[in-house]
């Protein structure tokens, strides 16, 4: 979409970033909201400026980033390899793909008690959590990547007598690598989603379970700063993650 | 899908064609996973965290359909459900509609609303609870809120890809704006508002389910914290089956109601 992208999409987007903080600072300047729902601007940025300065905030961005890190590593790894056996034969895929492609179309999010049941309040279950959910697109990209490599080139590289290897290194993985790439993307996303909605839900400690807590206790203040991180945040990763997606397309 | 698949020559194998084949080969996948749950389950696991199918399909009718509270809870997701649906559907199209209209609106709006959907919504569950109360408006937006973007989304993109020669074919014909939107756009625009419908209930289903596992104090969150202390899983099991089913059937009938609203086009061909 060429909208999307580019100068005159990323000058929209910033002048609205601005009107939100415009609008934020404005009615909290007059009362019109009560600080309760909405706390002043520069009450939230002190409040940030705080939680980090003080070290207070890092164990949890620690936490939940690790548990992020462990979550997606298992999903691609996972992911990956249920997509490559998937599309060994034309029937596997015919027999698997709709299958995978129906369960993620359940709100995994079900399943998120039963893993507290199994892998207590600890980071294990928001790792099950993310890895299960993270797993679906992965898998399905990869399906989607390697079953529209080209038969001709197949066989055209067989019988110039490649090796399996060598099939893999320079045909199957160079044309199914841009569909695959979104996948990871996407997956990563996921994984993130999910591991701050899972410690919001239940946890021990991390970002969701800071959230949840601050608006248990009324805090509004803090809830809103750990809100404006990660929205910060994964606005900048996703850019970031985005940007490597399109050099890889590109190639 | 390559050019080569697609014309592939239909294999048939013997008495079963290629296609039922298929199927069958994917119910014996579904029944196998069944299978190695149940002698998992009633042989292996350990009885307080797991529970076999048989002892879940036991404690569906003890837990569950048998406990008016329960099934009431169970209701009211449904409903909150459909009415969060309905309102990403409405809001989704008319938003959709009205950005998509002309290349300027696309131009200041699109960016705004890809913005928005690329933030993870679920950071700001506790302050949705926080402002709506624990009841069900909460859920309902929560639900709405996820499942209007892809609406809008795949609005726009379908008014994108609408072909400009039948637009200035309908114009030239002396067609009005809303015969243009009734009789040009919309039949085109069918194949992509389905496939943000089909999005919409994903992401609603999983909005409402959040909001609901999070306020403990009523409704599934309650009892899924109720079944979860026990010492028997099975009925948590249930419940999770239970809803875990609804999902499939909602899923299904946004398809069924595409598949309807797009036969012109298989039948055309």
């Amino acid at each position: 979409m060429g909208a999307t992208s580019g100068f005159a999409a990323r000058s929209v987007q910033i002048a609205f970033v601005a009107i939100v903080i415009g609008v934020w600072w404005g009615v909290t300047k007059t009362h019109a909201v009560m600080p309760l729902f909405l706390p002043p601007v520069g009450l939230v940025a002190r409040t940030i400026d705080q939680l980090f300065s003080t070290g207070e905030a890092w164990a949890a961005v620690r936490l939940t980033l690790l548990t992020i890190v462990e979550a997606y590593a298992l999903a691609v790894v996972a992911g990956l390899l249920a997509g490559y056996f998937v599309t060994r034969s034309r029937f596997l895929t015919e027999v698997f793909e709709p299958l995978i492609a129906n369960l993620f179309t359940i709100p995994i999010i079900l399943f998120f008690p039963l893993f507290v049941l199994f892998f207590g309040i600890g980071p294990g279950s928001k790792i099950a959590y993310g890895a299960l959910y993270g797993f679906f697109p992965v898998a399905l990209n990869t399906i989607a990547g390697f079953s529209r490599v080209e038969r001709r080139f197949l066989w055209a590289a067989r019988s110039m007598g490649a090796s399996p290897f060598g099939l893999f290194r320079h045909v199957l993985v160079p044309s199914a690598l841009p569909v695959i790439v979104t996948g990871l993307r996407i997956s990563f996303l996921i994984c993130l989603a999910s591991v701050l909605g899972g410690e919001e839900l239940s946890a021990a400690a991390g970002i969701g379970k800071n959230i949840e807590l601050a608006a248990e206790l009324m805090d509004p203040a803090r809830m809103y700063s750990w809100i404006v991180f990660v929205v910060l945040t994964t606005t900048v990763l996703n850019l970031v993650l985005s940007q490597i997606e399109g050099r890889v397309r590109e190639r | 899908m390559s050019a080569e698949q697609a014309a592939a020559p239909r294999r048939h194998g013997g008495l079963l064609g290629h296609d039922a084949l298929v199927r069958l080969t994917r119910a014996g996948v579904v029944l196998l996973l069944f299978a190695i749950w149940q002698v998992y389950g009633a042989f292996f696991a350990d009885k307080d965290f797991v529970s076999p199918p048989s002892a879940v399909a036991v404690a569906l009718f003890t837990h569950i359909f048998s406990d008016g509270a329960v099934m009431r809870a169970v209701g009211l997701t449904l409903v909150e459900v459909a009415l969060a649906f309905t309102a990403s559907m409405i809001v989704g199209v008319g938003l959709g509609v009205l950005i998509g209209w002309n290349t300027g609106a696309r131009r200041m709006a699109l960016p705004v609303v890809l913005l928005l959907y690329a933030i993870p919504q679920v950071v700001m569950l506790p302050l949705v609870i926080l402002a709506f109360g624990i009841g069900p408006v909460a859920k309902i937006f929560f639900g709405f809120s996820h499942g209007v973007f892809p609406v809008i989304i795949n609005v726009v993109a379908g008014m994108r890809n609408v072909n400009p020669l039948l637009l200035a074919g309908a114009r030239s014909m002396g067609a009005s704006r809303l015969e243009i939107a009734r009789h040009v756009m919309f039949p085109h625009m069918v194949p992509s508002l389905f496939a943000g419908l089909r999005l919409a209930m994903t992401v609603t289903l999983i909005g409402v389910i959040l909001a609901e596992l999070y306020v403990s104090m009523a409704g599934i969150g309650y009892y899924t914290q109720v079944f979860a202390q026990t010492f028997d899983p099975a009925p948590l099991f249930a419940l999770i089956a239970v809803l875990a089913a609804i999902a499939i059937v909602l899923n299904e009938l946004v398809r069924l109601a595409e598949r309807r609203v797009t036969r012109w086009r298989r039948v055309g061909m």
